[in-house]
């Protein structure tokens, strides 16, 4: 009966969303405030119903219904409560509700904290959500209904949740990245909205800028948790492949930086009006076009969904209709004749554009590079792949690029500057990052230019921020008056550019000083690596609640003094008979220490066993996780709240005036 | 025309940049969609199944590739852990039934639930390698259970399905196959 109620339920939100879908729009175009109106309830109503959908699913698995295919699938009776619950996620079917709940989220959030947005400009925006909301219901109702039963024959036990999945890691990194994903909706739904008005403005840009900083925020800790788990999980140490699948959370990313950057100039200079309208565009497109590559099958990538050509075309007719439609809106729509605003090219603005240039070139590098073996598969030239050296040779000078306008960023004007005070600007970054460059890797022999350069980056990155930061708070009659003049908005840029630098070292550095280990050991054995004694001590089972296990005990000693004591597992899951490698880390501020086993090798007890040495592998997690800190921070600036009421008042006068 | 507006239309037409790419984009992907990236022919295809030396399920004996050659025969990778292996199961006691000759590979599996599973479900098979630690199963690329080779009187892989085999795969795929080779072994 539960899983019916919930298919009921989704039924009656893709209903709702086809009106919401329609009518507010109509509203919008005819002048008919009544059918605005109705725009507001009707996400919540969506929300209301795609909840109890969800809800019902997830009872479905918390119960062990096995008569409901998609549990009998992916779950299993000895599985621990909390992965009964993320399995809900962990399956084609589940995961499209769990889309829909988060775009029904941001609906009602649009709907519910908007009350200072004009009711015009509100209904278009749901109405576009709406239209994305009928889409991904229908995609779930017509090919993928996640209620299917299995009657008669439901099975006693289920077929358990893939072994990789079983882990907390995975509990929370789909929500967090399509919280991300759909959260770019709301950008794409205001720029689409600005554009059926005719009205790219200021106001439009103010009105994005916050959604836009939350969605990128919960995408970047997204990325950064699925990277995290490649690393633990995976159990050999690697912590990015540029994999179809990782790439198509990270493209929208890309676009999704260039976005927030390009809707600051929008905002404060009204510049690159529709360069921003098509940025917004473009990221939503890429998180629908990463939604068709991971569960078409049109690529093959270590962690693809249950893939079906059909559900690729539903989603390829539907990604032509969405972005075939906006950017027809957009060519038809846009202001062609650039706009009256001008910049010098020493300011700020160009800076900006820098930055956006850089970043879509990344972002066009990693969407070749992704569908480059699909290309030239669809010419009839064999079945290639591009690897990583592609992807490495063209991102990271990119991302070196990035600096020197990180730099001169936050100390630059707004349309003109001059280029000798950039200069005295950049004298002492430049000459401490040169020097930390030169003198800090001697520290730590053996010399290695990348990571000179990668300190040398970071370090101008850091001191120009920590000089700016200062003059800021010197700026003040006394240093508490500078720091409450400090934005929300700055402290964030302030974080994030932070981060970004954590990163640059914590990737170089891991890349770079990274030392492995591949053994034959037995219990008794030592080794040295790194400077740490590694010491096999014994093998031994162990039972979890689902899984048996031979845990091995690894002591490691540096200096004579006992640093840590590992533990790594090889799991073997009584329901589907999987074998995993459960990795055991040491983690540290500066170093990883990381022991995974192998197999069994001979008959004496020996294994094979692989040792990691990662120095400052945190750092990159660290960075991001600052990045997004940074992006919520930059959202509590006072600006948006004040001046949005001020922006309500002239589109308002203007929408009576029409 | 005049210039200004000529120049108009040329700004104009930029815009529809974006659009003409992504029909190019969306193009290759509709093409795409129909290319299978991991239909990838087994590389056994045609050639003698991989050497090994296992033991046979629930008879003390070592088993070898000439066990199972000899006539025209389906080699099926089952598991007790596996749903769809259950799903395919009663099928394939009808084409042991109908007289098939099906010998199994038991992946990855434990001997007392492998023997349980056989003595409640039925045994279509003629004998049973027991593939513990799925060494076997590595040889031949096996993605996951249920997946079903085709061999030929001499051992050789012919054709390989992966997924259930039902009444539609059987006569669809696999019976043409399997009535083609027979009638060549018997003609020599």
């Amino acid at each position: 009966m539960i899983p019916e109620i919930g298919h009921f339920a989704l039924i009656l939100a893709f209903c709702l969303s086809i009106i919401l879908a329609t009518v507010p729009a109509w509203g919008a175009w005819r002048g008919n405030s009544v059918a605005m109106a109705l725009a507001p309830s009707l996400s919540v109503g969506i929300l209301v119903f795609v909840t109890i959908s969800f809800g019902c699913l997830a009872t479905a698995f918390l119960q062990d219904d096995f008569s409901v295919a998609l549990v009998a699938s992916h779950s299993n009776t000895l599985l621990p409560a909390i992965y009964k619950f993320s399995a809900v996620w962990g399956n084609h079917e589940g995961s499209l509700v769990l889309w829909a709940l988060i775009l029904a989220m941001w609906t009602a959030a649009v709907a519910l904290f908007s009350p200072q947005l004009p009711l015009l400009v509100l209904s278009r925006v749901l109405s576009v959500m709406g239209v994305i909301a009928v889409g991904f219901l229908s995609f779930s109702l017509i090919t993928s209904n996640p209620f299917a039963r299995l009657l008669p024959g439901a099975p006693a036990d289920g077929n358990d949740l893939n072994p990789l999945l079983q882990d907390p890691g995975l509990i929370i990194h789909p929500p967090l990245l399509y919280m991300g994903y759909v959260g770019f909706s709301v950008a794409f739904a205001f720029a689409i909205a600005a554009l059926l008005g005719g009205r790219l403005d200021a106001s439009w840009a103010r009105w994005s800028r916050p959604w836009t900083n939350i969605a990128w925020a919960f995408l970047t800790l997204g990325i950064m948790l699925g990277s995290w788990w490649a690393y633990y999980e995976l159990g050999w140490g690697g912590w990015w492949f540029w994999d179809p699948v990782e790439n198509a959370s990270f493209m929208p990313w890309l676009a999704g930086t260039a976005l927030i950057h390009s809707l600051a100039a929008t905002e404060k200079r009204g510049l690159f009006k529709s360069w921003t309208v098509l940025l917004a565009i473009f990221a939503f497109s890429l998180s629908l076009l990463g939604t068709f590559l991971v569960r078409s099958g049109v690529l093959t990538s270590v962690h693809a969904f249950a893939t079906d050509p059909d559900r690729g075309l539903f989603i390829l007719v539907f990604l032509g209709l969405v972005v075939g439609g906006s950017l027809t809106l957009y060519a038809v729509r846009a202001p062609a004749v650039s706009s009256r605003v001008s910049f010098a090219w020493v300011s700020r603005e160009s800076l900006l554009l820098f930055n956006n240039v850089v970043f879509l070139v990344a972002t066009l590098t990693v969407l070749f590079g992704t569908l480059f073996p699909l290309i030239v598969d669809a010419l009839g030239m064999g079945k290639v792949s591009v690897g990583p050296p592609y992807f490495n040779a063209v991102f990271v000078p990119l991302m070196a690029l990035l600096v020197p306008g990180m730099v001169l960023g936050p100390v630059s004007r707004w349309k003109r500057d001059n280029a000798a005070r950039w200069r005295g600007e950049l004298l002492i970054p430049t000459a401490v990052a040169v020097l930390c460059g030169i003198t800090f890797p001697l520290v730590h022999a053996p010399y290695n230019v990348w990571v000179a350069l990668a300190v040398l980056l970071s370090s101008w990155l850091l001191v120009g921020l920590a000089k700016d930061f200062w003059g800021r708070l010197r700026s003040g009659s006394n240093t508490a008056a500078g720091l409450r003049r400090l934005t929300p908005g700055y402290c964030g840029m302030v974080i994030a550019h932070l981060g970004f630098a954590a990163c640059v070292i914590g990737v170089v550095a891991t890349s770079q000083y990274s030392i492995e280990h591949d053994l034959k050991m037995e219990p008794g054995d030592s080794r040295e690596l790194a400077g740490y004694t590694f010491r096999f001590l014994d093998v031994g089972q162990v039972r979890g609640p689902n899984f048996i296990a031979d845990e091995a005990r690894f002591e490691v000693m540096q200096n004579g003094v006992q640093v840590a004591l590992l533990n790594p597992q090889k799991r073997r899951y009584l329901a589907s008979g999987s074998v995993m490698t459960e990795a055991a880390i040491d983690d540290g501020m500066f170093r990883d220490l990381f022991v995974a086993m192998g197999e069994p090798v001979g008959d004496n007890g020996a294994w094979a066993i692989r040792l990691h040495y990662k120095p400052m592998v945190r750092w990159m997690w660290l960075g991001a996780i600052m990045m997004a800190v940074g992006a919520f921070t930059a959202t509590l600036d006072k600006r948006y709240r004040r001046e949005r009421q001020t922006a309500d008042e002239r589109i308002g006068a203007a929408a009576h005036g029409v | 025309m005049s210039a200004s507006g000529l120049q108009h239309m040329g700004s104009r037409l930029k815009l529809f940049l974006p659009l003409f790419l992504f029909v190019v984009l969306a193009t290759i992907l509709f093409r795409g969609l129909s290319l299978d990236p991991s239909e990838m022919p087994s590389a056994l295809i045609d050639r003698p199944l991989p050497q090994f030396s296992l033991p046979a399920l629930g008879a003390d004996r070592m088993l070898s590739s000439e066990d199972v050659s000899g006539e025209v025969a389906l080699l099926n990778v089952w598991a007790t852990w596996c749903i769809s292996c259950r799903v395919e199961h009663p099928y394939l006691r009808q084409l042991a039934d109908a007289g098939v000759p099906i010998f199994g590979l038991n992946y990855k599996d434990s001997d007392a639930a492998a023997l349980r599973w056989l003595e409640e479900l039925g045994n279509p098979y003629r004998l049973n390698i027991a593939d513990r630690e799925g060494t076997l199963g590595v040889d031949l690329g096996v993605y996951g259970a249920p997946e079903t080779y085709l061999l030929d009187a001499d051992g050789v892989v012919r054709y390989r399905h992966v997924g259930v085999v039902d009444e539609n795969v059987w006569r669809t795929v696999l019976e043409p196959l399997y009535i083609e080779l027979t009638r060549a072994e018997n003609t020599p």
